[in-house]
Order: C-alpha cells, then structure tokens, then sequence
C-alpha cells in the first residue's frame, strides 16, 4: 500500500472504530436524548471511515473496496490510534474519550482542507462542521460532569484518568507523515498538539477538573498494534461479514 | 434519570421566512443542553434552520374547560375572514 492509501486508511480507521464503539451505546445511553445524540455522533464518523477506505482502496488500486478494508483486515492491519478503539466503561470515560478524540479530528480536518489532495480537503472540509459538533457535544457534558456533583465529578476524573495514556498517540509524528506533510498532502500530527491543549485544557479547567499525568503510554496503534480491546471489537463488528460473505440487505 | 429533567418544548423555523413551529418535546437538564438535544432529536433531516426551547413549565394553556366560551363564539363570524377581498396571487403564506 502506498503512503496515500495508508494515510487514508489511518484517518478512516479511527472514524471506523470510534464509530464501532459509539454504536456500542444505542439502546443503553442514559436517556433517549442522548440515546439519538451518540448515534447520529457514530454516523457521521461512519459516513466519514466510509469515504476515506474507499478513496484509500481506490489509491492503493488493489481492487479493495470499502467493505473489503472494513471487514476483511485482521487486527494487525488496522492503523486506527489506540484511543479510538478503548472500550465505552461509563458514560463519564466515553465523554472523556469523545472530548480528546473530537478535538483533535477537528484540529486535523480544520487544516486538511487545504491539502494538496483535492480528495483529502473535500472530505476534510464536510467532515469539520461534523467534528465541530462532536467537540462541542463531548465539551458541554464534560462541564457539566466534572462542575456537578461529587459524584459526577468523581467519575468524569476518573474516564479522563483513563483515557489519557492515548493521547500522546494522536500526536506522534513518523516518516509517513513526514513525507506527507512535506509535500502539503498530510497534516503534521505535532503541530495539533498546541491548540489542542489549548482547547481541552481550558474546558477542563473550566469544569473543575485536572489534566491526569499518566504513568504509561500507549502506542503503535499505526503500525498495527492495538490494546486487548481490539480484537473483541472486530469479533463483532466483522461477524456477520464473514460468517456471510457479500451479505446484503 | 431523565425524570428528575425538566421537559422542554422544542420550536423549530423549517427555512428563513417562516415562523418557529412546534414539533415535540424531551427532556434536558438545561436550556444549552436541551437546544442540542433538539438539534439532534428534531433536525436530523433536514428539518430546520433555528431552533427554540421553550420550558414546558412556562407555557401557560387555555384549559379544554373553556373551550366552548373561548372557540365556538368565532364560529359564525365569516366576515373575520378575509373572504370578501380579492387575494392578489403574488400574496402567499396569507
């Protein structure tokens, strides 16, 4: 696979697995409100993962289409960030996650769309309003949790407590998108690290949380290698595929 | 949970031009909240360009009681309709 395709591949898997888990919630979230609000958030990304593993099976020219990339890859194949695919625990860790996750989407796609791939900044630019949104939603349950009761506040530390060790993932440069970067396709995962501390630290901040120091960090997500949680996603995201090849409906 | 929220009223304007109409309720437990939940709950398809929320608890309702004082006295009074006056075709929404 060339550096196109995989760099594709990388956005659409992360969108793929957040996805996966958002949908985890439908029929379980706290109030049907919400129930709505977590669904239409895995649709968009969904919709997202969908454009980018087509455009990355259409670069990589393999005859791969998305369905293919989706439910065809086994576990070392898939280069979504950690953090997409941690699983759910309360509605306090899934906040955390969507909070970390969504801001840095969005400092992404906000400079993707003046990418030198005319493909990357159409998706980028549609995909940004959708993010804007994810942030926000993640943003105003964050502050409300954290500036609530003990509890509620007691909770929202601990699911960002649990979340953090991924975060430096997102943010990790390496010669792909070095390379990328250089030549105005890719946007440098380092440079978003700035405004997104700026932006997640001030909602923290502003909910009467701390920003955790984690003792370890996660990585190598993009290289194919996930946490424990991955495989039991797949499992069930892949099941119906493979028990039933071109299934449709 | 969400019966310690309160209720809101969602008001939803479908394009500029027109008014807010109503289209439902749920609950939130703040004005913000509940705007979002609206966005989310009543405007998935398309449906709208603004949106209000109103607390159910600050609607004041003519009671059914009352219907017969309040309503049926407008039944036979035509000449509140505008009926009588040529309506020009460039007029709409009238």
């Amino acid at each position: 696979m060339n550096e196109l395709a995989t760099y594709a591949l990388r956005l659409g898997d992360d969108a793929l697995i957040l996805s996966h888990r958002l949908g985890e919630w439908i029929a379980a979230a706290p109030q049907l409100e919400e129930d709505i609000a977590l669904a239409n958030i895995a649709l968009d990304l969904l919709g997202q993962a969908r454009t980018l593993l087509t455009y990355a099976g259409e670069v990589e020219g393999a005859g791969r289409d998305e369905d293919a990339l989706a439910y065809r890859r086994d576990e070392r194949e898939f280069v979504n960030c950690q953090l997409a695919e941690l699983p759910n625990g309360d509605f306090g860790v899934t906040m955390a996650r969507q909070l970390a996750f969504a801001s840095y989407q969005y400092e992404l796609y906000d400079r993707l769309r003046t990418s030198q791939d005319a493909t990357l900044a159409g998706i980028a630019g549609k995909a940004v309003k959708e993010v804007a949104y994810h942030r926000d939603h993640a943003a105003q349950w964050v502050l409300r949790l954290g500036d609530g009761t003990d509890e509620s506040h007691r909770r929202m530390q601990s699911g960002l407590e649990e979340i953090w060790p991924f975060v430096d993932e997102l943010f990790e440069p390496d010669e792909l998108t070095g390379r990328l970067a250089a030549a105005g396709i890719a946007v440098d995962p380092a440079a978003l690290r700035e405004p997104w501390d700026s932006y997640v630290g001030a909602v923290i901040a502003r909910a009467t949380l701390s920003v955790p120091q984690p003792v370890f960090r996660g990585r190598g997500g993009r290289q194919g290698i996930h946490t424990e949680a991955m495989g039991h996603l797949l499992a069930q995201m892949q099941h119906l595929h493979r028990a039933h090849p071109g299934a449709s409906w | 949970m969400s019966r310690d929220w309160p209720l809101w009223e969602v008001f939803v304007r479908s394009r500029r031009g027109l008014s807010h109409i109503h289209v439902g309720s749920l609950h939130a437990p703040d004005a913000e909240m509940a705007v979002r939940n609206a966005r989310d709950v009543y405007t998935r398809r398309n449906e709208g360009v603004s949106i209000w929320v109103v607390p159910s608890a600050a609607i004041t309702a003519s009671s059914p009681d009352e219907k017969d004082s309040f309503f049926d006295p407008a039944a036979d009074k035509a000449y509140r309709h505008p009926t009588f006056y040529e309506i020009p075709d460039e007029v709409r929404h009238l």
